[in-house]
């Protein structure tokens, strides 16, 4: 199975571009692509499952082309959106067997219903209409839906939208489980806790344009720099200096403060993944402008 | 590689157009069952219609018989109303987003459509075999053969097939679900303006040619003149309307459904 994603010149426009000569190539592993919205995340994503055409460039599963056979393409990837796709007049399972049916499961798809079912912990809610099911369930359910057949590629958009912690949780856990089975996950996602819990790569996505791609900890080296923290308990208030980690820089940022101050405490913070993601989409905001 | 079950299948071949079709077909049908209320509709308020007819108004219209005059046009105003709601189903796939996933399975996403008027077309014919029923409990004596019998239910299903149709495709363009379902209502009122209830002598002269043109005018007669023998049978042409009905539907929705392009 080939879960090779590979993107290039990509370009979009609606009234403005959207996607601007995006390349990008994603072997295996869970890819994350971080950006504010309006970024082109779910451009993109519509783009790769084969629901829009690009204007220009092309995009590859397993190397084949999306665009010019989107037939073959859906046969290697499966799709969980922003917003759930299940019937909610149906059953979980009447769900799950329907859409096996579908993907060609045969009498086999009641069979993976189940399996997923019990896997996903939904065997007794599998009985219910899907319109009783809470939020979490149903995002569980969607995820289920999408592992009926092992996608060479599964692309999550934004799937914990919504979700409170717990939920959210078990989500994560979740997509942890398939990404080992072999399949690429492509997610996309507004928040930094989900793609530093599960992606080995993290892209952001600004304008149209990638500005970051590499680890975690990568992206936060990208932005560099300690933070100076300054806690005054007198006056109960927290500052903060940017400081770009060298001693000099950090002599500097000493020599503002008055050694006399009583009740001043300093520390010295790496900057978190919020930092870069901020740092990082601002810089490129301030190019733009 | 582990893998996560046993037995998961490792690709998506997908399905024949027609495969696909008998699985919407299966599913649009339990929705039909499980939406008591939406059935409850479909055939209380032709049920209403006949009885308010018959007992309320008929009196004031034709003194005698009158129960004979209005079955035809109440069979067809609830042929009518209940298959305009596939508007409402074929719109709600496409907003609340199962005609997204759909469109990324290795299937005809289209046949969605064929599952959604099959579905429509059986859901109503029970719809108008009730109001029959009830039609016959209150009085009303066909003179048709058997074979008469089968020219008209011909004919309704026919038009059930058209209006069915015809909804599908304003599913498909409506904005919303609230929407989609006002659309109904057309068809609620078209049967008012032909000889379904008042004969169409008594309309205003200018009136008159659009009540006996209009799709619904020749289909009201034709049935009529099946079931009780009442003047002459217009079956070919209101086998047309349906047809053409049928065949706009069809350009309509080939022109009207989603694909990949700018959303």
């Amino acid at each position: 199975m080939n879960g090779t994603l590979e993107i290039s010149g990509l370009s979009k426009s609606y009234r403005e571009p959207v996607l601007d000569h995006l390349d990008l190539t994603i072997d295996d592993g869970v890819f994350a692509l971080l950006g504010p919205n309006g970024a082109g995340k779910t451009t993109l994503v519509s783009i790769l499952t084969t629901l829009v055409l690009p204007d220009s460039g092309y995009a590859r599963i397993g190397g084949v082309d999306v665009v010019t056979s989107p037939r073959e393409a859906r046969r290697l990837f499966a799709a969980t959106g922003q917003e759930t796709t299940l019937d909610d007049l149906l059953t979980g399972r009447e769900n799950l067997v329907m859409l096996g049916r579908l993907l060609g499961l045969g009498r086999g798809a009641t069979r993976r219903a189940d399996a997923l079912l019990e896997q996903f912990d939904l065997a007794p809610a599998g009985r219910r209409t899907v319109a009783t099911y809470s939020g979490g369930m149903r995002r569980r359910l969607d995820l289920a839906a999408s592992l009926l057949t092992q996608p060479a590629v599964l692309f999550l958009d934004e799937p914990t939208t919504g979700l409170d912690p717990v939920s959210r949780n078990r989500v994560w856990d979740d997509i942890r489980a398939l990404a080992e089975t072999g399949t690429t996950v492509f997610l996309t996602t507004q928040t930094l806790d989900e793609a530093e819990a599960l992606a080995d790569r993290i892209a952001v996505l600004r304008a149209g344009r990638l500005v970051a791609d590499g680890t975690a900890e990568e992206l936060i080296a990208a932005v560099g720099g300690q933070r100076l923290v300054l806690l005054d308990s007198e006056r109960n208030e927290v500052r903060s200096i940017d400081t770009d980690g060298t001693a000099a820089s950090l002599a500097h940022a000493m020599s503002s403060l008055h050694a006399h101050e009583q009740g001043l405490h300093v520390a010295l913070r790496s900057p978190s993944l919020d930092d870069a993601f901020i740092a990082l989409t601002q810089t490129h905001q301030e190019v733009a402008a | 590689m582990t893998a996560l079950a046993p037995d998961r299948p490792s690709s998506a071949h997908g399905v024949g157009p027609w495969r696909s079709s008998g699985v919407f077909i299966g599913r649009s049908l339990r929705h039909s069952l499980r939406d008591g209320e939406g059935m409850l509709m479909a055939v209380a308020l032709p049920v209403i219609l006949l009885l308010l007819f018959t007992y309320v108004f008929g009196g004031a219209i034709i003194a005698d018989g009158y129960v004979d005059f209005v079955v035809p046009g109440v069979i067809l105003t609830c042929a009518g109303y209940g298959a305009a709601s596939v508007a409402v189903s074929v719109n709600r796939d496409i907003t609340l987003g199962a005609m997204r996933r759909f469109r990324t399975l290795p299937i005809v996403s289209a046949t969605v459509l064929a599952g959604h008027v099959v579905a429509s077309v059986l859901r109503n014919l029970v719809a108008t075999m009730i109001v029959i029923l009830v039609a016959l409990a209150i009085g009303f004596r066909p003179s048709a053969t058997v074979l008469e019998w089968f020219g008209a239910l011909g004919l309704v299903a026919m038009w059930i097939l058209a209006i069915t149709a015809l909804f599908a495709c304003i599913g498909l363009v409506s904005g919303s679900v609230e929407a989609a379902n006002g659309y109904g209502f057309i068809l609620l009122f078209l049967p008012y303006l032909s000889s379904a209830f008042v004969p169409i002598e008594t309309m205003p002269a200018w009136l008159q040619p659009i009540a006996t043109h209009q799709p619904m005018g020749p289909l009201v007669e034709a049935i009529r003149a099946l079931l009780t023998g009442a003047g002459e049978a217009p079956a070919l042409v209101s086998l047309a309307w349906s047809c053409g009905i049928i065949a706009l539907s069809m350009v309509l929705i080939t022109l009207a459904l989603p694909r990949s392009k700018d959303r």
